[in-house]
C-alpha cells in the first residue's frame, strides 16, 4: 500500500507559483494562529481560560495553506482542535479568545466554548467535539451545494484518530457515491489522543491508506510546509468545484502540546518534539520567504502586527463582561427560547 | 375527501411538501427505487427525481449527518431511519448534534430537518425492531417529537414538521401503516404542540399516543357500554411541544387520569406527564394517576408474548375499571 501512495510534495513545481502577496499572507496566517494559541495557553496558566482546550501549536501550516486556497463562501468544518481553522478563515482573535475566556464578546457568547468555535459569516460551520460526527455533516453541506447548483466547496478537517471511527467511513463512502464537492483533510499529528496512531491503526497512513477503499487517490502532503499544503489544497478544491468529486488528503504534522490542557504529553519518545521543532512550520517558512526575496522588514512587520492584534484582543477580552444570565435559556428552539410545553 | 391508508398518507404528506418547496429533499435506505420497506414512499422518486429523493447506503450516521449539513446550509431535508430502534446507531446526531447546534452557537447554526421513522410494536418483529423510542428523544432539549395516530394527522403533522424551523423527530407507528382514515383533499397543514380530544368523557382522562390511541378509544367504548364509565381520550400527537393545557383542563373536568404508552415502565413519557399533573393539579385529582405501560422488558417476538407485553384494550379496560371502582 505505502508504495502506491503519492507524496504530493514530490511533484515538481514551477519556480515561484506562490508569489510575494500569497507568501506574506501564508506567513501572516501562521504567525497569527501561533500567537493567538500561545496566548490561549498563557491565559490558561493565568486561569482566565477555564475548561479544556486543544491547541494546534505546530500544525499551523495546514490551517493556513487550506484557508488561503479557499474562496469566500467556501465552508470549513473542523474539530474541537479548531481554533486555528476558525482564525484562518477570518474570525477575529478577540472573538475567539473571548469565547475561550467565557465572555460575552466571544463568538458564541460563552455558550459553546473552545471546542465548538463557529463563525458562519466566515464559512466556519462549526467545530465538532464528537470525533467523526462532522464528516457526514460536511457531506450534507456539499450535497446542498450540488443540489442547488451553488459553487462553494466544503472542506472538512479532522485528526488521525477520526479515521478509526465509523462515521468517517460512512461519510467517505457517501461523498464518493454522490460525487460531492467536499475535501477531507486528515491532520495526522501521530497521536490519536495519548496513544500513537500506529499502535491502533491497521495501515501505516491512517487516511491515505484507506483512500483506495473508497476509490480515492491516496494523497500525503508535508503538513509543515504551508506552500505544499496550499498547492494540494488548491488542486483538491478546484477539483471539487468543477464537479470532479471529493478528495482525501493526509497532512503529516505534529502538535507541540498535549492532546488537551490536561495532557502533559509524557508518552512521547525523547527527542521527538525537538526533531519536529527543527521543522517548525513558521521557522521553515520564514527562512524560505527570505530566500525568495521577502524583506526581513516585511516579515518583522507581520510578526509585530500579529502580536499587537493578539495583545489588543487579550485586553479587550479581559475587560469584556461575562455573558448575561438571560441567555442561559435562549436559542434552544427557533422561537428563541427553551419552552417545551404550554 | 378520500379514504387513505396511514402508509399512503406518508407519501402524500412528503409529496405535498416537496411540491410546495424545492428546498425539501428526502433521503434514506431503500426509499427511492424501492419505495420504502414499508411502502411508505412509493412514487416519490418518479415524481421528484433522483436528486431530491435519494437512496443511501446502510449508513445511519451518514443519513443523519448529511441531513444536518444540508439543513444548516439552507435545505429542508426529510431523513428516513427505517426502524426507530436504529436511532441507537446514530444517536450522536439526535443527542449531540441536531439539538445542540443552535444553542452552542448562540443561534448562528439552524437545523430545520425532519427524521421520519417506523416506531412501535405489534408486528412481531422482536426486541430490536419494535421499540417505542419516543422517550429516548423526548428528554433531549432542542428536539421536537411528533407521533400521529391517523392518516389525516400523518399528512398535517408531517407538513407542520417540515415547515418547523427546529429538528423534528416524526414517529410513524408501524402497527398503523395498514389502518385507514378519511383525508381531506388539497393541502393539509396542522400545528405541532396541540393535543386532540378524540372522545369527550366525564369520568376519567386517558392520555395516549399513536397505536395506543385506537386502543384507548376501543377501551373507552367498552368501559361505557359494559361498565357505564365515561372516559375522555386525548391523542397527545406531539410530546414536544407538549400541550399541557389540554391535559390539565381535561383532568380538571374528570379528576382521574390514565396514561397508555408502549414505552417500558421505567422512564416512559407517562411518568413525566403524571409528575406534571401531580405538581400542577394535585388537588383536582380524586385518585392516584395510573400508568399503563409495557413491563420493564425487551419486547418478545411471539404474538402471544408480545400481545401480553403491550397495553391492550382489555388491560386498559380492567385497569380503569379497577381504579375507578376502588
Amino acid at each position: 500500500m505505502a508504495s502506491q501512495i503519492a507524496h504530493a510534495g514530490a511533484t515538481p513545481v514551477k519556480p515561484d507559483d506562490i508569489g510575494e502577496e500569497l507568501r506574506l499572507r501564508l506567513y501572516r496566517l501562521q504567525v497569527e494562529i501561533r500567537e493567538a494559541e500561545q496566548r490561549a495557553y498563557d491565559l490558561f496558566l493565568q486561569n482566565l481560560v477555564k475548561g479544556t482546550s486543544h491547541l494546534s501549536l505546530g500544525q499551523e501550516a495546514v490551517a493556513a495553506g487550506f484557508a488561503a486556497a479557499m474562496e469566500p463562501g467556501d465552508l470549513t468544518f473542523c474539530t474541537y482542535r479548531g481554533h486555528a481553522h476558525t482564525l484562518a478563515r477570518g474570525a477575529s482573535v478577540e472573538k475567539v479568545l473571548g469565547e475561550l475566556m467565557g465572555r460575552d464578546n466571544g463568538l458564541l457568547r460563552g455558550k459553546g466554548g473552545s471546542m465548538h468555535l463557529t463563525s458562519v459569516e466566515h464559512g466556519v460551520m462549526g467545530s465538532y467535539a464528537i470525533v467523526g460526527a462532522h464528516i457526514p455533516i460536511a457531506c450534507g453541506a456539499a450535497w446542498r451545494a450540488q443540489y442547488k447548483g451553488q459553487k462553494d466547496v466544503t472542506t472538512c478537517f479532522f485528526g488521525d484518530g477520526t479515521t478509526n471511527i465509523g462515521s468517517f467511513h460512512e461519510g467517505l463512502n457517501l461523498a464518493v457515491i454522490w460525487n460531492l464537492p467536499v475535501v477531507f483533510v486528515c491532520e495526522n499529528n501521530l497521536y490519536m489522543e495519548y496513544t500513537p496512531i500506529g499502535d491502533v491503526t491497521a495501515v501505516a497512513h491512517p487516511a491515505a491508506g484507506r483512500a483506495s477503499a473508497y476509490g480515492l487517490r491516496p494523497v500525503i502532503v508535508d503538513g509543515q510546509d504551508a506552500d505544499e499544503v496550499y498547492r494540494v489544497a488548491k488542486a483538491a478544491i478546484e477539483q471539487a468545484r468543477s464537479g470532479g468529486g471529493p478528495s482525501l488528503i493526509e497532512c503529516e504534522t505534529y502538535r507541540y502540546s498535549g492532546h488537551s490542557r490536561a495532557d502533559p504529553a509524557k508518552y512521547r519518545p525523547e527527542g521527538e518534539l525537538d526533531r519536529w521543532r527543527q521543522r517548525d512550520p513558521i521557522k521553515v517558512y520564514r527562512a524560505r520567504a527570505l530566500e525568495a526575496g521577502v524583506s526581513a522588514e516585511a516579515l518583522g512587520a507581520v510578526e509585530r502586527e500579529a502580536k499587537r492584534k493578539v495583545d489588543e484582543a487579550t485586553e479587550k477580552c479581559k475587560a469584556a463582561p461575562p455573558p448575561p444570565v438571560e441567555i442561559l435559556l435562549t436559542d434552544v428552539y427557533a422561537d428563541g427560547g427553551s419552552a417545551w410545553r404550554n | 375527501m378520500a379514504e387513505l391508508t396511514y402508509r399512503d398518507a406518508v407519501a402524500r404528506g412528503i409529496a405535498q411538501e416537496m411540491a410546495r418547496d424545492p428546498d425539501v429533499v428526502f433521503l434514506g435506505e431503500d426509499v427511492a427505487k424501492a419505495g420504502g420497506v414499508f411502502k411508505t414512499t412509493v412514487g416519490l422518486l418518479e415524481q421528484f427525481g433522483p436528486l431530491r429523493v435519494r437512496d443511501t447506503p446502510i449508513s445511519e450516521q451518514a443519513i443523519m449527518g448529511a441531513a444536518m449539513g444540508a439543513a444548516m446550509t439552507g435545505l429542508k431535508p426529510i431523513a428516513e431511519i427505517m426502524f426507530s430502534d436504529f436511532f441507537a446507531v446514530c444517536f450522536d446526531y439526535l443527542a449531540n448534534q441536531f439539538p445542540k447546534s443552535r444553542y452552542m452557537t448562540a443561534g448562528q447554526v439552524k437545523c430545520p430537518l425532519v427524521v421520519r421513522t417506523a416506531n412501535g410494536a405489534s408486528v412481531r418483529f422482536g426486541a430490536q425492531h419494535s421499540q417505542s423510542v419516543e422517550n429516548w428523544v423526548m428528554m433531549i432539549p432542542g428536539l421536537k417529537v411528533v407521533a400521529p395516530s391517523t392518516p389525516r394527522d400523518v399528512v398535517g403533522l408531517l407538513a407542520a414538521s417540515v415547515r418547523d424551523p427546529d429538528p423534528v423527530i416524526f414517529l410513524e407507528h408501524k402497527g398503523l401503516y395498514a389502518s385507514k382514515g378519511e383525508v381531506p383533499d388539497g393541502e393539509i397543514l396542522d400545528s405541532l404542540g396541540t393535543a386532540r380530544i378524540v372522545r369527550p368523557g366525564k369520568n376519567a382522562t386517558i392520555l395516549a399516543l399513536a397505536l395506543m390511541v385506537p386502543r384507548a378509544l376501543a377501551a373507552a367504548e367498552k368501559l361505557q357500554a359494559e361498565h357505564g364509565i365515561d372516559c375522555e381520550v386525548i391523542d397527545l400527537r406531539s410530546l414536544v411541544p407538549l400541550d399541557m393545557q389540554t391535559i390539565l383542563e381535561s383532568v380538571g373536568r374528570t379528576s382521574r387520569v390514565f396514561t397508555v404508552e408502549e414505552n417500558p415502565r421505567l422512564c416512559g413519557w407517562g411518568g413525566e406527564i403524571v409528575s406534571l399533573i401531580v405538581e400542577e393539579a394535585f388537588f383536582k385529582l380524586d385518585g392516584a394517576p395510573v400508568r399503563i405501560t409495557t413491563p420493564h422488558i425487551p419486547l418478545p417476538a411471539a404474538e402471544g408474548l408480545e400481545d401480553l407485553a403491550l397495553p391492550s384494550v382489555g388491560r386498559i379496560v380492567d385497569t380503569v375499571r379497577k381504579a375507578l371502582e376502588a
